[in-house]
């Protein structure tokens, strides 16, 4: 590919020119970076993209690794609160008929501990380190339509906040992360908890699809000259299919939602019997997006696994067509699966046989992914580093999570074992196995990206080992206890069933696991502050986030990559090509075409703004009131629109005009 | 790490129509992710047709006049709206001016008519689930018809200003027809569900 190729197409004329003539004149231009000394380039390039000083500048960021950051500090404290939720929890269970809480608060606890991981932690921590990384590793300078990135953020924090301070006022959700009606319905959960629930759910799910559709724009039409689909790093194939599976799933948990909330406040029937309604159709919708919310949250976590693992064997991976097919696989049948969660509703047989066989056919893509994987190590003298330990502990526990679901997709068996202490063990090996483990081999792997300093190995390790035993100690016992008949959501249990011991030593290991995490805060706060200074490229990788500075720069990169091969970073090792001949005084990144990659618009990117922030704000105030009356919609509505107007109204900017 | 330059993007336009545009990719997300809603919704209404054999569960059935009124407005609001999007093409100010006015009042007539259409249901969204969802497909879709109208007013204005001679508003004209086509298309199913399929039963 050369400048050759690349097709010029007529720029806008001035408007009194073209009614005069209706010839072609030259855009409005100013500066290109064709030519520019380093210096130069750097000044320029700080100045056009940097986020204003002050606190209304703080709040008006657009910048995709100021956000990122934020809701990566966000998440990790939503999960400190919802692991503290776990550690009361399992206090209050390590001996039978403890006295520390009662029924009503272990309600809440239970709830708030699923909601909290699943909408407030996991979701958003997976999707931000995607916001942080994907537009990094495509080679451009900022994210598709970054002020709904920012949007997004705000709409997300608000959900928590909500939730948490409900909590706060004893009126937190009691009903169970997934709210099954009739017991969320308006006979039985009078107040206002069940309403907080389908509330924060709406906007958890506003603020994730918004990202969601700013990534897949980001990957189709960001990426830098020459990284054609067969290019793309498998870790940005894992966050644009998991984007698309939001897209698609996240819909039914919304409607899920709103369905209910009107069932509570103004007296639709759509889940009562009596009224021609159905209560199994919130099971329906509700898991029609709850199963494919597991992948959302795995897929990812496999991306991170496919990027840490060639970097510590030193080779490219193995079987990467096969990978790629695997994850849009994956991506597909993770919507088929959803009635096995509903076995024990009574089903017909036939249906309930179609999703044991389509339970079992997902594990096909996921082993291929694994054997790759193992192949890409076998083929390699790989380095041990914590980041590596992470996938070796990854392979472990979801392996074992995988074999329990292979299991649990069987009728007899479900039915046997359907809401005791074994679906508790099977999905915590699943979920945290499966996504925790690499989440923390990324942190370690991407934290010298993200700051300039490298997180100490030594604690690292000690933080490995920590949490491999503590995870197990905890949860292995459950998968037991399940067997005994050990319900889930059971705030006490009688000396007489003789759990006691089980629990005390399920108990010491949830302490123990709790521990590693307060070690890795430490490794974290104190890395940050005293770590050893690192280069771009620690750990020699080959993906292009690691071309640029540690930290990267406001605009990302001096000059945009050009791509030749799917580890760019080792092909072109002599020095990396780049192009040129974009402004420097407006935000300009390149806009490319979906399948080639090949540069086809030089485009504008958004400027900072505090708009957002007041919409999501806005937005928030409307659906806290809206609890209380359903007119809160029509009453919102007006700032919702000024809000929104006041964001695209254009304000003489450059880069409004284009 | 070193660069050498390979490539010079200078030539490149600054604005594109359509596909070559991210905005275009970003509302056709935007309709991905409606439509999903909408179909769910469709789906809610199908799954406890099915269920009941009594469906309609004993309510009158619902007049479909102003629906099909409504329906035949949005089907001629075509014609003009894909005009508009070839003078958007042609960044021609003038006829994209007077287009943006005739799609607002085209998008404000159906809203409108649409009023007379919720105490045509014949029932109301409390006295069964048969009404809930009438009251559920219809709200649906009466919320995305006045945020899409919202939007093409406030776009009108803004063509009227010095904003509006702009390469990127000729983009934003061309994604607004597109996402109107958007609203039309996914009303046909609903005026069905609505206003035909009670009377099957």
């Amino acid at each position: 590919m050369s400048s050759a190729d690349i097709t010029s197409e007529r720029d806008l004329p001035p408007e009194s020119e073209a009614s005069a003539k209706g010839d072609i004149a030259p855009e409005r231009d100013g500066p290109r970076d064709t030519g520019l000394d380093d210096a130069s380039l750097h000044r320029w390039l700080a100045r056009t993209w940097r986020t204003p000083r002050g606190i209304i500048g703080a709040l008006s960021s657009v910048d995709h690794k100021v956000i990122a950051r934020r809701y990566l500090i966000t998440a990790f404290l939503f999960l400190c609160l919802g692991g503290l939720n776990a550690v009361v929890m399992r206090i209050q269970l390590s001996g039978p008929q403890r006295g520390l809480i009662g029924p009503d608060l272990y309600n809440q606890l239970f709830t708030m501990h699923g909601v909290t991981m699943m909408f407030l932690f996991a979701v958003p921590i997976v999707q931000a380190t995607g916001i942080y990384l994907v537009p990094l590793m495509v080679g451009t300078r900022n994210i598709a339509f970054p002020r709904l990135n920012a949007f997004s953020y705000w709409v997300y924090v608000s959900g928590g906040l909500f939730a948490w301070v409900s909590f706060a006022l004893s009126m937190a959700p009691d009903v169970g992360w997934f709210a099954y009606v009739p017991l969320s319905g308006p006979e039985y959960a009078p107040g206002k908890r069940a309403d907080v629930w389908a509330q924060m759910i709406t906007y958890t799910e506003v603020s994730s699809l918004a990202v969601a559709v700013a990534t897949i724009v980001t990957v189709f039409k960001q990426r830098a000259p020459g990284m054609s689909l067969d290019k793309i790093p498998l870790y940005v194939w894992a966050l644009l299919v998991t984007s698309f599976v939001v897209v698609f799933a996240m819909p039914a948990v919304m409607i899920t939602s709103t369905f209910l909330i009107l069932d509570r406040l103004v007296g639709t029937h759509i889940f009562n019997p009596a009224e021609g309604g159905d209560a199994l159709l919130f099971q329906h919708l509700f898991w029609f997006f709850g199963h494919p919310e597991v992948y959302i949250i795995f897929l990812p976590a496999t991306g991170m696994v496919s990027a840490i693992i060639p970097a510590f064997a030193r080779r490219p991976m193995f079987g990467h067509l096969g990978l790629v097919l695997s994850l849009i696989a994956v991506g597909f049948l993770s919507f088929g699966l959803w009635v096995h969660h509903m076995f024990a509703t009574g089903l017909p047989k036939l249906g309930a046989s179609f999703f044991t066989a389509s339970s079992m056919m997902i594990a096909i893509p996921n082993g291929v992914q694994i054997f790759c994987w193992l192949a890409t190590l076998w083929d390699s003298r790989p380095v041990i580093r914590t980041p590596l330990l992470f996938v070796f502990g990854f392979f472990f526990i979801f392996v074992i999570g995988g074999l329990t679901g292979v299991m649990l997709a069987s009728v007899p068996l479900d039915l046997q074992v359907h809401d005791t202490y074994f679906v508790v063990a099977h999905f915590h090996y699943v979920l945290i196995g499966g996504s925790v483990f690499p989440l923390l081999g990324a942190a370690y792997f991407w934290f010298p990206k993200i700051t300039g300093r490298m997180m100490s190995e030594r604690l690292g390790r000690w933080h490995f080992w920590l949490a491999m035993v503590g995870f197990n100690a905890a949860f292995f016992p459950m998968h037991i206890v399940g067997l005994w008949g050990m319900p889930r959501r059971v705030y006490t249990y009688p000396a007489e069933l003789g759990w006691g011991n089980i629990n005390f030593f399920i108990s010491a290991g949830a302490v123990l696991f709790f521990l590693s995490f307060v070690l890795f805060a430490f490794n974290l706060v104190h890395s940050a502050l005293r770590g050893a200074p690192t280069g771009d490229n620690p750990w020699d990788a080959g993906t292009l986030e690691w071309a640029t500075s540690s930290p990267p720069p406001s605009y990302n990169f001096a000059r945009i990559p050009i791509v030749t091969n799917v580890e760019p970073l080792w092909a072109e090792r002599e020095a990396l090509p780049v192009a040129t001949g974009l402004r420097v005084d407006v935000r300009e990144l390149v806009v490319s075409t979906v399948a080639e990659a090949h540069p086809d618009i030089r485009e504008k990117s958004a400027t900072p703004s505090i708009w957002p922030l007041l919409a999501a704000i806005a937005v928030g105030a409307t659906f806290l009131y809206s609890i209380f009356t359903p007119w809160a919609i029509v009453w919102g509505a007006a700032p919702i629109a000024v809000t929104l107007i006041g964001w695209f109204w254009p304000k003489g900017d450059p880069e409004d005009e284009g | 790490m070193n660069q050498r330059p390979a490539m010079d993007l200078s030539g490149l336009p600054t604005f594109g129509h359509g596909p070559r545009s991210p905005t275009w990719w970003g509302t056709l997300g935007f309709m991905a992710l409606e439509g999903t809603g909408f179909a769910l919704a469709a789906g809610a209404y199908l799954y406890l047709a099915t269920l009941w054999p009594n469906w309609r569960l004993s309510a009158p059935q619902p007049n479909h006049w102003p629906g099909t009124i409504v329906t035949l407005l949005l089907i001629a609001s075509l014609v003009p709206n894909h005009i508009l999007n070839g003078y958007a093409k042609q960044c021609a100010i003038g006829p994209v001016r007077i287009g943006m006015v005739v799609m607002s009042l085209l998008g404000i007539a159906p809203l409108v008519v649409r009023w007379f259409e919720f105490p045509a249901l014949n029932i109301y969204w409390d006295t069964n689930a048969y009404g809930s969802m009438l009251w559920v497909l219809l709200g649906l879709h009466t919320t995305h018809l006045i945020t899409d109208v919202g939007d093409t007013i406030v776009l009108t204005v803004l063509m009227f200003t010095h904003h509006g001679y702009s390469g990127r508003r000729f983009g934003d004209v061309g994604d607004n027809v597109f996402y109107w086509d958007f609203v039309v298309l996914t009303w046909i199913p609903i005026y069905l569900l609505i206003y035909w399929l009670p009377r099957l039963g």
